[in-house]
């Protein structure tokens, strides 16, 4: 992640890269369908998947065509193409979250942190803490009855 | 010294569980973590062991320690005799919240792996007989029999045979899986290990939500420890049965919670739904004939092997036997986990366990079953929960999640969102559904916006597009997502504007 977020890449972080990409998939190539798991791993280590670089290594190692990756990678809301920023709130806007407010939340979250560039204020669809809503991931960190006070106190 | 128990539960975590946890571990404490008793309004309700009972502290705050541990804090009696919970038959959620979750004593000294020793002293074909006698219903939403798919399964001839759980528990309102997961992985375990035995199956995954990272933790952690005590692996429980478990993470896409999608996603691929036929239990994962259940489902398995089909066939009603495990949540007092037999009414959960809204406003709208569920009115709360009731409601129980609204829903808005909601997580293979969703949210949006001249027009177009959708779609993403938008229409007509009694119904004339 550090890499990938200082500045313009070189060769030699770019080829770095490419074989931490490889040493994941060919430790899970051996697993049924290990295509989702090694997208997941690479996300988990390097914050984010390469829709060029990181998908050849990919397609490579599994033998498959970058258009079998690239539908994958894209096909799934949790994958990400782009470095992560500094911090990010993902606010649930699922029907028993709005029920308490959630989707005001959402709008004024979003509002707060529009241009900000180390935050980013994205949705997701149920957390299952339906009955403490509304819900949150505050930098991947589950809490319950959240208020815009309490967002701008975790993210500042 | 005193021991102190505070939930690990998600829902605990998420309003400060481990904080309260660590402040009573600082103050000399022994701290234990179970699993939430689901009273999830009072969490973290901490439990201090008596020699009366484990005596229950409501929202505990790192605060209220010094006050719980000399006996001064307010407490709500011995927990297992609180009126909410007693008022409960609790099967599936038993052991929810006694335990330390992965401590697979105590799961025994409770009852656990009694099932599966029962069933591999029997033949694979008494097993699936005892599941049928149950009566059991998968608890996903579809309410199809587990036995019958079980026993398609075990019929079927092939050297590789699949046991999955779909975990995918995306309808908001819904959180039963993901505490069961938490709070009792080991009857998941089990049962996923006497399915295998029964229809002979090798190889079996939990399917689980990425939303879900503490179930993840706890479900490695659980299947870790059942590997090491040869619950899982070349010799479960040193018969000749071989079984062996792992846990598959999801990533964020709705549609993956429909059976076919989720196969597709465990063989890598994009979550797409397939038509059927072939059913799974035929032509499953990677082709071979596949068992795929819900959690709850499956962690009643081993209770049914245990006490007998019929025992479990004895709670409920009609064709809806067993327990069924409802969610309260959205806008309302006391929300949780409420077990109890089939048969109870909608208003009894709401207004009675529920408590009515947070707010204190008056009940306007409940949803029942998820996204993809029909809205009720306070005038519908005489209704029993049974498969069968509910759908001649017009709606359906689904996977028993209810979400409150109090009197500021607006119905107009909640089917564009239902609209909206399938748009953004259709997986676009067929055109109903993918297309249909988009046209939808644009038609209630001229309908609410739009010159009023046009709206019955509008009305019956939308109508039809519900139609379209619920008879053309590959699956019950776009063929149910007309339930919220019709239920919402017919009970609250005047949050579209309409006036006329009849023009609901969108004839055109």
């Amino acid at each position: 992640m550090q890499a990938a977020q200082a500045g313009s890449p070189t060769a030699a972080t770019d080829g770095r890269r490419a074989e931490t990409v490889r040493g994941i998939a060919l430790g899970l190539a051996s697993a049924r369908g290990p295509l989702i798991p090694i997208l997941h791993a690479v996300q988990d280590q390097l914050g984010w998947i390469d829709p060029e670089t990181d998908v050849d290594v990919i397609a490579d190692v599994l033998n498959l065509s970058r258009a079998d990756v690239h539908g994958v990678l894209t096909f799934y809301h949790d994958f990400r193409r782009t470095p992560p920023p500094r911090h990010r709130a993902q606010i649930c806007r699922g029907e028993a979250c709005q029920a308490v407010g959630g989707q005001e939340l959402y709008a004024a979250a979003q509002d707060r942190f529009s241009g900000s560039p180390d935050v980013e204020v994205g949705e997701v669809f149920c957390l299952g803490n339906c009955a403490l809503g509304p819900s949150g991931f505050l930098d991947g960190k589950l809490h319950g009855r959240l208020t815009l006070e309490r967002l701008e106190g975790w993210l500042s | 010294m005193t021991t102190v128990w505070v939930p690990c539960d998600a829902a605990a975590v998420a309003v400060g569980a481990d904080e309260v946890a660590e402040a009573f571990a600082a103050a000399g404490a022994t701290v234990r973590r179970n699993g939430s008793r689901g009273m999830l309004w009072m969490e973290p309700l901490v439990e201090v062991e008596t020699e009366a009972g484990r005596i229950g502290y409501a929202a505990c705050s790192p605060s209220d320690v010094a006050a719980v541990l000399d006996g001064s804090a307010e407490s709500i009696g011995v927990v297992d005799e609180h009126p909410w919970l007693a008022g409960q038959t609790r099967v599936s959620f038993a052991r929810v919240g006694l335990n330390e979750p992965t401590d697979l004593a105590a799961y025994e000294a409770h009852g656990g792996l009694a099932g599966l020793r029962r069933a591999l002293a029997m033949s694979p074909e008494e097993v699936v007989a005892e599941v049928t006698a149950s009566g059991l219903r998968g608890r996903g939403g579809a309410g199809f029999p587990t036995g019958i798919k079980w026993e398609t399964v075990r019929k079927a001839q092939a050297a590789l045979k699949f046991v999955c759980v779909n975990a995918d528990e995306g309808d908001s309102g819904t959180f039963a899986d993901r505490m069961l997961m938490e709070g009792d992985p080991f009857s998941l375990v089990e049962g996923m290990v006497i399915a295998a035995y029964a229809v002979g199956a090798s190889e079996g995954f939990i399917y689980v939500r990425s939303e879900y990272p503490h179930a993840v933790a706890t479900l490695r952690r659980a299947i870790d420890i059942a590997y090491a005590h040869g619950v899982l692996g070349q010799s479960v429980l040193g018969s000749a049965h071989a079984f062996d478990l792992d846990v598959r993470v999801g990533a964020g896409a709705y549609i993956c919670g429909e059976e076919t999608s989720m196969l597709e996603s465990l063989e890598g691929k994009r979550g797409e739904v397939r038509a059927k036929p072939p059913i799974p239990a035929l032509s499953g994962l990677f082709g071979a004939p596949t068992v795929v259940n819900n959690v709850i489902s499956m962690g009643s398995v081993p209770m049914i092997l245990a006490d007998g089909g019929e025992a479990y066939a004895a709670l409920g009603t009609g064709r809806s036997r067993g327990t069924s495990v409802f969610q309260l949540a959205g806008n309302v007092k006391q929300g949780g986990i409420v077990e109890t037999a089939f048969g109870v009414t909608l208003g009894e959960l709401v207004e009675g366990f529920g408590g009515g809204t947070l707010t204190g406003r008056p009940v306007k709208a409940v949803q029942v079953g998820g996204p993809l569920g029909g809205y009720l009115t306070p005038a519908q709360f005489d209704l029993a929960t049974d498969y069968e009731a509910f759908a001649a409601a017009g709606a359906m129980i689904g996977h028993g999640g209810i979400v409150v609204w109090d009197d500021t829903f607006d119905g107009a808005e909640m089917a564009r969102f239902a609209m909206e909601f399938c748009a953004i997580e259709s997986c676009g293979k067929c055109t109903p559904c993918r297309i249909g969703s988009t046209r939808g949210v644009e038609v209630i949006d001229r309908i609410r916006h739009g010159e009023a001249s046009t709206r019955h027009t509008n009305l019956a177009l939308l109508q039809d597009l519900c139609t379209t959708m619920e008879k053309g779609s590959l699956c019950a993403m776009g063929g149910l997502t007309p339930m919220p938008v019709r239920t919402a229409l017919s009970h609250f007509p005047e949050d579209f504007g309409i006036t006329e009694p009849s023009e609901s119904e969108g004839s055109a004339s």
